[in-house]
């Protein structure tokens, strides 16, 4: 890439960062340009929030429904699936799986709780509510 | 309250980066193209069947931790790690170092980083940053990843550094204890660029490598006859490969162009044509590799019609160029 192509798309995901990229200036000598952003890159990333936007939303219609517990839109609000809730917990993927479950998750004992509390950052009512308003993962 | 006098420089990335800075600090210049290079950091490898973040495995430069503990065998500097089981011990020994003025690299994850847009922070648990001083309640953080130095609350950086999970940083606090007087800057160089060319041509594995690169591109190419359902987690895939090639501190084109200019610094380091012949080779892979990202944005986004075959005969066109530029790095050094 040249001195002067670096992309300069404006990425509203980048909140005003710029990002260093290597090029080559026009004796031939790499150099870095800043960046403000791709739109390719724009283009993937959304993809990426997208999919969590929408298990997020999911989430809660089941929730509502008494289908699932709370746990799993918070799960998705935190862009975490179920192999990196039960890695960050330290449970397993089975026992993730059945917390989920609404009966179970209310009978949770405080300890375990306590572990999702502490891998989803929230306070245990926070855990065991959804949010009145829809919130972005 | 403590304040280093810590020189921040933004870097494109976040572990070549906060490894310069430090020796940078311990008064050893290395450019961040120079210690990617010589830690042997460049790569290509897609493993199908590990999956993270439910997506494929793939990266464009080796395993984190590589760039620091390859930089420091090859050039002979002594490197301290130190890991904590208990997250109040690993913020106490944090602020030792500081009160002692000493900066030190943490490895941390970027979605507990309060400073980081809201649009980049994932579940990535190996990101690297330097912390240089403490203020009220704030840590001081020259972040290679940002053009500015920036602040972290006690709260967020405990979180951020004792997350569980893959790559877990437990609470890793680095920093050099000892630099070699006298480097020997040429044959840390020559040794690193064999040991690079060795794995990119001659890996007996058909993920890694060139060879891995042509799988991907078969790989692409089979999903052009997938069911329709399938089509969705495709389009994901390809979407994760691009941000993992341009997205997440690359320099551009999946480290290619700082591979390039690495080279580039070298050929003068041993006033070698053949060298600087293998980095314009590096320079023009990357702009492949950018024109692949393109490409599938645009099918992505729907503007130009998805076609898998052209983007597996791109891949394809970029193994031929990688593999002809390792062969004549080769016979440059």
């Amino acid at each position: 890439m040249k001195h002067g192509d670096a992309p300069q798309d404006d990425s509203s995901t980048l909140e005003g960062q710029k990002k260093p990229l290597y090029v080559v200036n026009s004796d031939g000598v790499y150099t870095t340009e800043l960046s403000s952003g791709w739109e390719a890159e724009e283009v993937v990333l959304d993809l990426a929030i997208n999919q969590f936007q929408h298990q997020c939303q999911q989430a809660r219609l089941r929730v509502e429904q008494g289908k699932t517990a709370p746990l799993e839109y918070h799960m998705y609000q935190r862009r975490m699936d179920i192999t990196v809730l039960a890695q960050s917990t330290g449970f397993f993927k089975f026992q993730v799986k059945r917390h989920l479950q609404p009966a179970i998750f209310s009978k949770l004992s405080v300890k375990k709780l306590a572990r999702y509390q502490q891998a989803l950052g929230m306070t245990s009512v926070e855990l065991q509510t959804l949010p009145l308003d829809e919130q972005q993962p | 309250m403590t304040a280093i006098e810590f020189d921040h420089q933004q870097t494109a990335h976040c572990e070549s980066g906060a490894m310069s800075a430090l020796l940078r600090h311990s008064g050893l210049n290395l450019s961040e193209p120079m210690v990617f290079g010589i830690a042997g950091a460049l790569t290509f490898a897609s493993i199908p069947l590990v999956k993270i973040g439910g997506m494929p495995m793939i990266a464009y430069r080796m395993p984190p931790g590589r760039v620091i503990k390859g930089l420091a065998s090859r050039l002979g500097i002594t490197m301290k790690f130190e890991r904590f089981r208990d997250n109040d011990r690993g913020m106490q020994a944090l602020d030792d170092h500081l009160d002692q003025g000493r900066p030190v690299g943490l490895q941390a994850s970027v979605y507990w980083l309060p400073y980081f847009p809201k649009d980049m922070q994932f579940h990535f648990n190996a990101h690297n940053l330097v912390a240089y001083g403490r203020q009220q309640s704030d840590y001081l953080i020259s972040d290679p990843t940002f053009e500015a130095p920036v602040r972290s609350n006690y709260q967020a950086l405990q979180q951020a550094r004792f997350v569980k999970g893959l790559l877990a940083p437990k609470g890793l606090i680095y920093y050099p204890t000892r630099i070699p007087a006298e480097i020997d800057l040429p044959k840390a160089i020559r040794r690193a660029i064999r040991s690079t060319t060795n794995m990119m041509l001659r890996t007996p594995l058909p993920f890694i490598g060139v060879r891995g690169i042509r799988s991907v591109a078969e790989r692409i190419r089979a999903m052009g006859n997938h069911r329709q359902a399938q089509q969705d987690q495709n389009q994901l895939v390809i979407g994760h490969m691009i941000r993992m090639q341009e997205e997440i501190g690359t320099g551009g084109a999946g480290f290619r162009f700082i591979y390039a200019s690495f080279l580039q610094e070298a050929a003068g380091l041993f006033d070698n044509p053949k060298l600087e012949g293998a980095s314009r080779k590096f320079t023009d892979v990357g702009d492949e590799w950018r024109r692949f990202a393109l490409f599938s944005a645009k099918m992505l986004k729907g503007r130009m019609a998805f076609d898998y075959a052209q983007l597996a005969d791109q891949l394809t066109l970029i193994a031929e160029m990688e593999a002809d530029s390792y062969k004549s790095l080769r016979e440059a050094i």
